[in-house]
């Protein structure tokens, strides 16, 4: 068993504030209005934010989910989700314990880690080389 | 002798793609608390970083801190960080015991002489010639001044390193001190905390495997990243403090409400430390979040700072009033607050005011 097995119950998520999201929220369209203005991508580390199990529920009910949702596999799940504000996505790293070791909100086209790397797509076609040779 | 080289032909050669690469150096930027941007910047560090030798001497100490470093060694993203240093002696965590131990010891040191990183948990015990705290028969003392002369830095990992902790608690019997009353001619940093965070211990290794240098220190030593602020700075329901909103009792209305824990004695407003951002037992939570006030572990002297259940600011002065008067004059009044909670903390060390049951029971 994991502590992630233990569940959780975030009561009043929906009517119960204490300010910090509001403040969040207005950062996230700050960044966003500038992204789509200047075209200069943003991140924001929410391990770094003061707050508490019921306002990261609210964060999550407000920002919601939008038209994509990927997962990677890489030393552990990946979650990455635009929320329904196009632009804005939810990008959540698990290690193979299922603990999150990063958690980011990025205003971007797509997130950087979805594509695909220069030295992994070497390796892939060196790969795909020697399949075909056999 | 264990190899040394770069961490990026490990990495490929454990098969690790450049993508995973790319998320550890994001999580590495979030354990560091630096901006996420930064992930790609140290991508190009890490690629180049070697393996540096770590002995690590315990002393007068209560294992909590290994305990608490072993939790970020599980198999997991984090612990490519400790393939990434060469532990040559933990006598703790080490297969090897008895003369074999020590000779590891002696052989990293010398190996690694004036390159090592000199990891320390546990206070040192002075008082008639250190007597109260031997390993294979020698002192703690003399161990830490020999291994001290070949480090490249000293990390002091745990409040009792960092500043004495419980053993120098009054009446201090064994003549408890920190390192850094102790080694005067090396860079030191402190890892207060009782015990740390996991990923602070980490999180200060891997700021100096990336950038092959201490980060930046605070006038106690400790890292600016993870103790640039208080608590109490961070914390989430420091917006009731902010109204004035104050928990009375543990069970009261404001308790459930999740109120400010000021009045029960949280210590939020003199802690420097991470716990309201980074977190405990992988990110579950922080003490306040389970309705306990912090107790200021990581700060000087914290066991002997009066009661964990005695507001800062009490008996002298009405917190209710202040804090409501902070409110609304903004920074001056929070400063004259905050001045108050200092001189509160230093007075109860000096008398060395001790928990009573009422303190638990009002
Ligand atoms: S006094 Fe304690 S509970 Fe209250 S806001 Fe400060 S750190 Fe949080
Ligand atoms: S909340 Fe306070 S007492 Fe608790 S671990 Fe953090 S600094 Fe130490």
């Amino acid at each position: 068993m994991t502590l992630q097995d233990i569940a959780v119950k975030v009561e009043r998520a929906d009517d119960y504030s204490v300010g910090n999201i509001s403040a969040l929220l207005a950062e996230i369209a700050t960044l966003l209005e500038k992204f789509i203005a200047t075209g200069q991508s943003a991140e924001i580390d929410l391990k770094s934010l003061p707050m508490g199990a019921l306002e990261y529920e609210q964060l999550r009910l407000a920002l919601g989910q939008g038209e994509v949702a990927a997962n990677l596999e890489a030393i552990g799940p990946s979650e990455i989700i635009e929320t329904k504000y196009p632009g804005v996505w939810w990008v959540t790293h698990y290690n193979v314990e299922g603990d999150i070791v990063a958690d980011l909100i990025e205003i971007a086209n797509c997130p950087a880690i979805l594509t695909s790397q220069p030295q992994d797509m070497q390796a892939g076609l060196a790969r795909l080389q020697a399949a075909i040779e056999k | 002798m264990k190899d040394h080289d770069t961490l990026e032909h490990r990495l490929t050669q454990q098969g690790i793609s450049r993508r995973s690469f790319l998320k550890f150096c994001t999580a590495m930027a979030s354990l560091m608390a630096l901006p996420p941007g930064t992930a790609p910047a140290i991508a190009a560090a890490l690629a180049q970083a070697k393996r540096p030798s770590v002995i690590w001497l315990s002393f007068q100490e209560c294992t909590g801190c290994t305990e608490s470093l072993t939790r970020s060694h599980s198999p997991t993203l984090e612990s490519l960080i400790f393939d990434m240093i060469s532990l040559d002696y933990h006598h703790t965590l080490q297969a090897a015991s008895g003369f074999a131990a020590e000779k590891s010891r002696e052989d990293a040191m010398k190996d690694f002489y004036g390159k090592y990183l000199l990891l320390v948990d546990g206070s040192i015990p002075t008082k008639d010639n250190g007597i109260y705290s031997t390993i294979a028969g020698r002192t703690n003392l003399d161990l830490l001044q020999e291994a001290a002369k070949g480090a490249a830095a000293i990390v002091a990992v745990g409040s009792c390193a960092a500043f004495g902790g419980l053993p120098m608690a009054k009446p201090n019997p064994t003549g408890a001190a920190p390192v850094s009353d102790l080694i005067k001619d090396k860079p030191i940093i402190n890892i207060s905390g009782c015990p740390p965070i996991p990923s602070v211990i980490t999180g200060v290794l891997a700021h100096y495997l990336t950038f092959g240098e201490l980060p930046a220190l605070d006038e106690l030593g400790r890292p600016k990243a993870f103790y640039g602020e208080t608590i109490h700075d961070r914390c989430y329901r420091r917006p009731f403090y902010d109204q004035g909103k104050f928990a009375k009792t543990f069970d009261d209305e404001g308790a459930r409400n999740g109120w400010c824990l000021y009045e029960l004695g949280c210590k939020g407003p003199t802690t420097h430390n991470a716990c309201a951002t980074t977190k405990w037992n992988g990110g579950a939570g922080f003490p306040i979040e389970a309705g306990h006030g912090c107790l200021g572990c990581s700060e000087p002297n914290f066991w002997d700072a009066g009661s964990f259940y005695t507001p800062l600011a009490a008996p002298t002065s009405n917190i209710g009033a202040i804090a409501g008067a902070a409110a609304l004059a903004g920074a001056a009044a929070a400063v004259a607050l905050s001045a108050a909670d200092r001189a509160k903390k230093k007075s109860l060390q000096q008398t060395h005011e001790k928990l009573t049951v009422k303190d638990i029971s009002n």
